[in-house]
């Protein structure tokens, strides 16, 4: 599903962030990126969904070759991947219901069935009962859950999260783990970034660590998912 | 639904919440619209206000009259019979004789000086023909006024249409002076609603990332910008017509005065129909043109990449 063969990204400001990262995520996997904040896992995750092209190397996802895809091809790409932002990015000028549909808008489905996909993401949250509230008037946790809830209505295979857990307490930390991990047994692919070991040692996934911009250790501890 | 119709949907879609938008904010939005309906009021009432002038000159095209002053040895019979003759000349239209008796009576009425004239005595004004040329023969008239001037029963031809010529001149100079400013207004318009969605751009900042990053395309994201900008300019027009007709409205009162002082049936003219319309579509045009250049400016910078 995701494949960097070598991969190096160099910011304008000069920054490596990434040098040489190599490894492969099969199709159905759930994996973790962890490393200290500025390793480079959020360059990594940029790079998956185009919003940074690397400087060197090679991203494959799903088969296509990110560098041959043009600026204008870039949103149809996007499209198959669902985003989970630390932030949330939630827009608090509309209802949980109106963001959740908001990946579906743009693909100008009939509305009928937009209700209809908004409704079963947000069931699969726990958070149907909140569609008609606005975001600010949630808890931290429940908001990430409406972000989550965002990145899979429009039925990615593949969903990358940058530090989804990063403004949580370890309770709800794991309740989004373990909801990741239900979309896992479902056949999507997950590559999840966190800082947050202790939580990932809980669940038995794959781990990349990332050191000054390499991936120093690829430890699979489970085999999770790969039935799929 | 067919990929057309799918299109179709979003456009209106698109159509009816950049409406929705601009009634959210009615105040802020108001004022801009007001602005953009003065900017188009401008240029379009000096247009309507140069037709009425060249209406009213039109309608002198064929008041191209002029007087033939005859000697003062020359009888009233004979300058009806002068009357009559050039009556039949080719060019000529009508002959009106205006008796130095006539001419007198009218002379002490209306200039003022009744009880000067009185001291003279003497009626010093000969007989006068008034000579309306034939519709459509404008080329003949100096060569008229030529062959007048040569007989012997006449003592001066007055052919004063030179300020007529003057006048059209002036309109013609206006017109263009008018076209100039149309599109300094027209580029005004478009830098007030590029404006006004460059700040809508700004506002929206958040709502334009988190669409792109959830595969909206630039196209997905410029429409509802590009429709507040028709809305902006479809608004505009339609108080630039108000401003108008209630120009017009304040004005057509003296102006019927003015036109009764000199017998003319003259009365002020609106933009018609097809020129409505047209303010209209320019407008609209105006405010699509100006959110089109705000929004491939600024749609740049909020690009993730």
């Amino acid at each position: 599903m995701i494949r960097f063969e070598n991969v190096g990204k160099r910011y304008a400001s000069g920054r490596e962030a990434l040098s040489g990262a190599s490894f492969h995520i099969e199709k159905g996997d759930m994996a973790f990126i962890t490393g200290h904040s500025g390793a480079g896992k959020s360059t990594l995750l940029k790079l998956i969904a185009l919003i940074e092209r690397p400087t060197r190397g090679t991203v494959l996802v799903n088969n296509q070759n990110t560098s041959r895809i043009s600026r204008r091809k870039i949103p149809y790409f996007r499209r198959q991947i669902g985003i989970v932002f630390q932030d949330h990015k939630l827009l608090s000028d509309r209802s949980v219901f109106d963001n959740v549909a908001l990946p579906l808008l743009i693909g100008a489905l009939k509305s009928r069935e937009v209700s209809r996909r908004v409704r079963a993401a947000l069931d699969q949250v726990g958070l149907l009962k909140f569609e008609n509230n606005s975001p600010l008037t949630l808890s931290t946790g429940e908001q990430q859950r409406v972000g989550i809830a965002r990145a899979i209505v429009s039925r990615p295979e593949l969903v990358i999260a940058d530090e989804p857990t990063g403004n949580l307490d370890p309770e709800l930390s794991l309740e989004i783990m373990k909801l990741f991990e239900r979309f896992n047994q479902v056949g999507v692919t997950l590559l999840i970034a966190t800082h947050d070991v202790e939580l990932i040692d809980k669940l038995q996934c794959r781990r990349l660590q990332l050191e000054s911009g390499r991936i120093v250790e690829s430890s699979q501890s489970s085999s999770h998912g790969d039935s799929m | 639904m067919s990929f057309f119709q799918k299109y179709v949907d979003l456009h209106y879609k698109n159509f009816l919440e950049a409406l929705q938008r601009i009634k959210q904010q009615p105040v802020g939005n108001l004022m801009t619209i007001v602005v953009i309906g003065i900017a188009l009021a401008l240029p379009t009432g000096l247009r309507v206000m140069v037709n009425n002038l060249s209406m009213i000159s039109e309608s002198w095209n064929s008041a191209t009259d002029f007087t033939v002053y005859l000697e003062m040895s020359i009888d009233e019979k004979s300058a009806n019979d002068l009357a009559r003759d050039i009556e039949q000349r080719s060019g000529v239209g009508d002959v009106v004789l205006i008796t130095r008796e006539e001419a007198l009576a009218d002379f002490q009425e209306y200039s003022g000086f009744g009880e000067a004239l009185d001291t003279l005595g003497e009626n010093p004004l000969p007989h006068a023909l008034i000579i309306s040329p034939a519709d459509g023969a404008n080329s003949n008239i100096s060569e008229l006024a030529k062959t007048l001037n040569a007989m012997e029963e006449t003592n001066l031809v007055q052919f004063d249409t030179a300020w007529i010529d003057r006048l059209r001149s002036i309109l013609e100079l206006t017109l263009r002076v008018v076209d100039i400013v149309t599109v300094l207004f027209g580029f005004g318009v478009v830098v007030v609603i590029g404006n006004t969605i460059r700040l809508e751009i700004n506002n929206r900042q958040d709502e334009i990332e988190v669409t792109k990053l959830v595969g909206g395309s630039n196209g997905y994201v410029r429409r509802p910008f590009l429709y507040s900008g028709l809305w902006f300019g479809f608004a505009g027009a339609l108080i630039a017509i108000l401003i108008i007709w209630g120009i017009l409205g304040l004005l057509s009162s003296p102006a019927r005065s003015v036109a009764q002082l000199y017998e003319s049936g003259f009365r002020l003219i609106g933009p018609n129909f097809k020129e409505t319309l047209a303010l209209i579509g320019m407008g609209t045009f105006l405010g699509w043109a100006g959110a089109a250049v705000a929004t491939i400016r600024h749609l740049r910078d909020a690009d993730p990449e």
